[in-house]
């Protein structure tokens, strides 16, 4: 398999669906002649022309309306926001339409649109910038919501939303798109199924729960826990947060009877407020302590890097948690 | 003024605008009676809009509307009784009892929907056009919307965009002189909405949205530039709601003598006597409509009394297409157990069975009063408001047929 980074799995699974279909095309701002903000769009326009990548005026709310639109009269659109803050100007036609459209009309009417946008903090790019919006999106019954971590989860889960019927909200994370991984090639099995979790690193002691960029933190957190603590952490990467793969975090809370949530979000009704709701109602019993939460901090996302820095999950922030949900059993 | 079509064409006009009114006053009859719930936005005095600019689609173009659209979908050819079905909240709606009087949508008949949000049909108008455009296929979306969504947002978005991408689209304004309760002089620095959205590249003309057969041939013409040319362009067709904004509305913003002004232009009225003097259509005939229309109405309420409400357990369908995901799709608050979506076929379980069962023996109490949803709107069709506002003398837009 080849290693690409982040951007280029993307790029190809767009690429790659769009040979496969032609009601596929691609549009949003600066996708086209500028190939993309964080380049996820390049060569698309050269491969494919005008008809199918589109650049669009500065009208977010209009752009995701034209693709919901669009999906309704047939077609697969993937729409690019620049990034995730841009996404509230749009978010009338996200919540009120896309997402309630197929419910309101008794399934007349499907909505397959893919709507990607880059989020999360690390650049120095301020309060409107630097958002985490899973929690947002994983509210609205109707949406898709993707998070992946890796190239090949990027590529693979890409393909599989362009293919769903559903209306797909694909959160990626700009620190992740320079990130390298091996990646399957074009063929008919490297499509992912939304709701299946990935078991990133097996162990007993506790359940350490990460998405897009805090996956990769998790990890790296449950190996120095290994190494400096002698503490063996399963970390999990739900991968998509609806549809949610519970029963692999269940059965591991199960075995560990320890959980740890990390999340560069909110924490007031965030990814792991929710989880954490979940873990409690259907295993509270084997639970040996508190469920716990690593989120970034309650605050607008200061530009300063070393404020910034400190409103971001680190590495051990999620090993103290751990730790404190092992605190007695040591 | 416009010759007259054929006795045939003039018949089924005259036939579709009495059809359409019938309906609407049925409609607030039965929301007096509680049958219907929620809002209910009628468009009696509207229909030559209606029924002019749908009398001149082909069959493969799109509509898409506003949240008062009983009539639009009636006239794009829905069946009065699953109109009347939805707005009742029974499983034989147009959509199952989902969505109710702002939320019609018929896929069958082309009829994109109306929409709850103001302007939120236009940029997916823009979208449907799109997608025709995309396939190479000819169809026209046709667009209407209200005086109150020139101001939004989505206007100035969606006229760019269609303008810059040449899509074959057609914009309608409903101009009924207000938005809920606020006059087009107090709600539009731009008075003159055809010219609203010039400066995006999309020209305009006024018409008398009272006259079908001038609204018949205004919208024809954009009909075509957006087919042949691919231009877009708007209308702004005059037209009157002889009711409140909804039901709920003591209408304090407008003078009575404003409202006996407009019905003594009544589309229908005026319409059926051109056509008799003209001798295009007999009184025999005119009357023959009256009765039909009674008739399909009844029929339509009689339709909607015997359709079921919808099973509790339906609760969940078509929120997901659900394929080759797996996953909890969806969880209901009064229950952690999860909802995977219509084709695993999971019944509720037993507990969110029994509470949702409670919340609708409560909701479904016949004589319980009925909680007004606009806050001190209590006011209801027919009642005089207590309060009449000062409203300065308006000049009511000229004519304009050429």
């Amino acid at each position: 398999m080849p290693t690409l980074r982040m951007r280029e799995a993307l790029r190809d699974a767009m690429a790659e669906e769009m040979r496969r279909d032609e009601a596929v095309f691609v549009m949003g701002e600066d996708v086209g002649v500028f190939q993309g903000a964080f380049k996820v769009t390049e060569g698309l326009l050269e491969e494919f022309g005008e008809r199918r990548v589109r650049d669009t005026p500065i009208s977010e709310n209009t752009i995701v309306g034209a693709g919901v639109g669009a999906a309704m009269g047939g077609l697969r659109p993937v729409v690019e926001l620049m990034t995730v803050n841009f996404a509230l100007l749009a978010l009338d036609q996200i919540v009120n339409h896309a997402a309630a459209i197929p419910y309101m009309f008794n399934g007349q009417t499907r909505v397959p649109l893919v709507i990607r946008m880059p989020g999360g903090g690390g650049h120095q790019l301020g309060p409107t910038h630097s958002h985490s919006f899973e929690a947002l999106f994983l509210q609205v019954p109707g949406l898709l919501v993707a998070c992946p971590s890796t190239p090949a989860d990027g590529k693979a889960l890409l393909k599989a939303a362009i293919r769903d019927d559903n209306p797909v909200i694909f959160i990626e994370h700009e620190s992740l798109y320079g990130a390298r991984g091996e990646v399957a090639e074009d063929g008919d099995g490297e499509v992912l199924r939304f709701g299946e979790a990935a078991v990133r690193r097996e162990g007993g002691d506790v359940t350490i729960v990460g998405i897009l960029k805090m996956a990769h933190i998790a990890e790296e957190a449950a190996r120095a826990l290994s190494h400096e603590h002698g503490v063996e952490a399963e970390v999990i990467d739900p991968r998509t947060l609806r549809p949610l793969d519970l029963d692999t975090i269940l059965a591991s809370v199960r075995k560990t009877n320890r959980a740890v949530i990390v999340e560069e979000g909110w924490p007031h009704g965030g990814v792991g407020a929710n989880l954490a709701t979940l873990i409690t109602e259907q295993a509270f019993d084997h639970l040996d302590a508190p469920v716990q939460r690593v989120t970034g901090a309650d605050v607008h996302m200061p530009y300063s890097k070393r404020l910034e820095q400190a409103a971001i999950p680190h590495e051990e922030h999620v090993v103290q948690a751990a730790l404190a949900a092992l605190e007695g059993s040591l | 003024m416009a010759d007259l079509p054929d006795a045939s064409t003039c018949y089924e006009l005259l036939a579709r605008m009495v059809l359409i009114r019938r309906f609407e006053e049925e409609a607030g009859r039965q929301y007096q009676r509680a049958k219907a719930g929620g809002f209910l936005h009628l468009a009696i005095g509207e229909e030559a809009t209606i029924v002019g600019a749908t009398s001149v689609m082909r069959d493969e173009d799109y509509l898409i509307g506003t949240y008062r659209t009983h009539g639009h979908a009636i006239a794009r050819g829905t069946d009065p009784k699953r109109v009347m079905a939805e707005l009742f909240g029974r499983v034989d709606g147009t959509s199952g009892g989902r969505g109710g009087s702002m939320h019609i949508f018929d896929r069958a008949s082309r009829f994109m929907g109306g929409y709850g949000i103001v302007g939120g049909n236009l940029p997916i108008a823009a979208g449907l056009a799109l997608s025709s455009e995309y396939k190479g296929e000819d169809a026209v979306t046709v667009c209407m919307l209200g005086d109150g969504a020139s101001n939004t947002g989505n206007f100035g978005e969606t006229m760019n965009l269609a303008a810059l991408w040449q899509l074959p689209v057609f914009f309608l304004v409903e101009n009924n002189l207000y938005g809920m309760g606020t006059s087009v002089e107090r709600h539009s620095a731009q008075t003159d909405l055809s010219k609203k959205a010039e400066g995006y590249g999309i020209p305009g003309k006024r018409i008398d949205g009272m006259d079908v057969i001038a609204v018949r041939e205004g919208v024809a013409e954009g009909i075509r530039q957006a087919r042949e040319e691919h231009r877009p362009t708007i209308l702004e067709a005059f037209t009157y709601r002889y009711r409140g904004h909804s039901a709920a509305d003591p209408e304090v913003y407008r003078e009575r003598e404003e409202v006996e002004e407009w019905q003594q232009k009544d589309p229908i009225e005026v319409f059926a006597r051109r056509c008799v003097e003209a001798d295009v259509l007999g009184e025999r005939e005119v009357q023959e409509v009256r009765d039909k229309a009674d008739e399909q109405v009844k029929a339509a309420v009689e339709f909607a009394d015997a359709s079921p409400e919808p099973a509790l357990d339906s609760l969940y369908e078509n929120l997901y297409v659900i394929d080759s995901a797996a996953g909890w799709y969806a969880v209901d608050e009064r229950s952690p157990e999860p909802h995977r979506g219509e084709r695993e076929e999971e019944s509720m379980p037993e507990a969110a069975r029994e509470l949702a069962e409670a919340g609708a023996a409560y909701a479904g109490q016949p004589d319980r009063p009925r909680p007004n949803p606009a806050e001190h709107g209590d006011a209801q069709e027919g009642v005089e408001p207590e309060v009449a506002e000062e409203v300065e003398e308006r000049e009511v837009p000229e004519e304009v047929e050429d």
